[in-house]
């Protein structure tokens, strides 16, 4: 891992800073406005599903953003950092808020048929097991985890978000009928997000003497 | 064939025959005007005049703004809006229906002579999508066997298949890079299922002709079975001695078989059958209903299948 979360953007990219609480704020604007919208009867024919699909969907797209702040400032010295905790925790909301909706408003508590659907769905399995994935890093995303933890043990932890955005894309892509492109989009953002890594990773074990940061 | 009524149909509820007949001329003189005025130009809904029929269920109807708004219609893009937003572009008029194969006269039927020649009926169905969702809808239409009957069936014929138009300058789901499914849509039914009273080809719901986002101009509907089977926008309909293709089966064999008969006790691999939301129903707090076996046509059609592992054929 190289610079810290507090180095200046090398590359002249003069970023106005925003408070954290703003990426909050402004991250939690698309559930509220979309379970108001349901209540309201503004979510056309099939409200539930599209409460259910639009969490998931944030979710998803909150980790791909997650998973974008490395490659932004090693390849354009952009440096978001310091709100890489704050989007990869909304992510794990979302993704909470996903679960709690199929749970609750989708199968009626029915544990029955949820547990069924676990153990017999592939996409219910593999998005039950992103979710599971996601609890470890959302419960150590603090600062008082790290020093607990040690750096190096934190970071480890922490390179479960792999598995787990491919497993996110993954459900994503089962949960459809055919191959429509929707799903194929955010999957193939994955792949060039974790292949981004895979690359640096061997490149920089080839070329050691190369490495910049 | 020998046909029981729904028990969910109460005599008293069936429009009385000299009734709906006086009615039927009435309308039939309305209708032809009607369609004359506003068929031309494809544009916009057409009144249509149809009698009420002892098929028809009483649960509460889905509202015309869901059963218009809330489509699946690939050739017009895979979310459920994108058929209300996109089908615009079809034209349904002039269309005709090529009704060929084994057949003794085969036929090129125009739909506005089909709407003037064929006693249209009301039909409020159940309307159960794969996905796990169901609507009631009020089709109006004619028999399937009706239009079967004209063209002189051979012997030899044991199935129907089905066409969609292949349009893609009409259609931007043919137009894709990468197409969801191997278009033309088709669909296919045997030939005893084709004849079942239950199957119908719609014209129109809610007392008009059909939205394009719906299947304009003419499509099928078959009650007992998923969503899917009822193709859209037909063009041609063969008579045939081999099981045909169906779209949805060549795309994932594993997933959707020929019969798609509605079937709580066997499961689509990737999700459960044995219950479905009912669109317009609670909003946000929508409770699941069970599914019932042939979508609650058990009564009239169960026997099509008797002796059949609806397990293997599902």
């Amino acid at each position: 891992m190289g610079g810290r979360a507090s180095a200046p953007a090398r590359k002249g990219f003069a970023l106005p800073q925003v408070p954290k609480i703003a990426v909050y704020l402004i991250g939690f604007i698309p559930a509220v406005g979309t379970f108001y919208a349901g209540l309201m009867d503004q979510l056309g024919a099939d409200p539930m599903r599209t409460l259910e699909q639009t969490l998931g969907l944030w979710a998803l797209r909150f980790l791909l953003a997650a998973l974008a702040i490395t490659p932004l400032r090693q390849l354009l010295g952009i440096n978001l950092l310091r709100y890489r905790r704050a989007i990869g925790l909304l992510a794990f909301y979302y993704a909470a808020l996903h679960l709690t909706t199929y749970l609750v408003l989708d199968q009626g508590l029915d544990f029955a048929a949820i547990w069924a659907d676990i153990v017999k769905r592939p996409y219910i399995t593999i998005g039950m097991a992103t979710f599971v994935s996601l609890v470890p890093l959302a419960a150590t995303s603090n600062n008082a985890s790290i020093r607990r933890m040690g750096g190096q043990a934190w970071a480890r932890l922490h390179r479960l978000v792999y598995p787990a955005a491919i497993g996110a894309a993954l459900h994503f892509i089962l949960v459809v009928k055919s191959w429509p492109p929707e799903p194929m989009v955010y999957a193939a953002i994955v792949a060039v997000l974790l292949g981004y890594r895979l690359v640096r990773s061997v490149a920089r074990r080839a070329f050691p003497k190369q490495r910049t940061a | 064939m020998l046909i029981r009524s729904a028990s969910d149909i109460l005599p008293s509820e069936i429009t009385p025959r000299e009734v709906y007949l006086n009615r039927r001329q009435w309308m039939a003189g309305a209708a032809g005007l009607a369609l004359a005025a506003a068929l031309p130009d494809g544009l916009g809904a057409a009144p249509l005049s149809a009698t009420k029929s002892p098929f028809s269920t009483d649960e509460k109807m889905t509202s015309r703004q869901d059963v218009t708004s809330y489509n699946n219609y690939y050739e017009f893009g895979t979310g459920k809006s994108d058929p209300v937003e996109y089908a615009k572009t079809l034209k349904p008029s002039p269309w005709s229906v090529e009704v060929d194969g084994m057949v003794g006269k085969p036929q090129e039927f125009g739909v506005e002579d089909l709407i003037k020649t064929s006693a249209l009926e009301e039909r409020i169905y159940r309307m159960r999508c794969v996905e796990g969702w169901s609507m009631v809808i009020p089709w109006v239409g004619f028999p399937l066997a009706d239009l079967i009957r004209r063209v002189e069936p051979l012997g030899s014929a044991k199935y129907v298949a089905f066409e969609t138009a292949s349009r893609p300058d009409e259609m931007p789901g043919l137009r894709s890079t990468f197409p969801v499914l191997d278009w033309p849509y088709v669909e296919g039914l045997r030939l005893d299922e084709a004849m079942h009273p239950l199957a119908i080809l719609a014209v129109g719901l809610y007392g008009e002709t059909l939205p394009n986002q719906n299947g304009a101009p003419i499509r099928l509907v078959v009650p007992w079975k998923y969503g899917f089977k009822g193709i859209k926008s037909i063009t041609r309909i063969s008579l045939v001695e081999k099981e045909p293709y169906t779209s949805w089966n060549k795309q994932a064999p594993e997933e959707y078989g020929f019969y798609a008969n509605v079937n709580p006790n066997v499961d689509h691999p990737r999700w459960s059958q044995a219950t479905e939301r009912r669109i317009g129903e609670g909003g946000l707090f929508v409770k699941r209903r069970p599914t019932l076996m042939f979508n609650g046509y058990a009564e009239q059609v169960a026997g099509l299948y008797s002796g059949m592992d609806l397990r293997k054929l599902y």
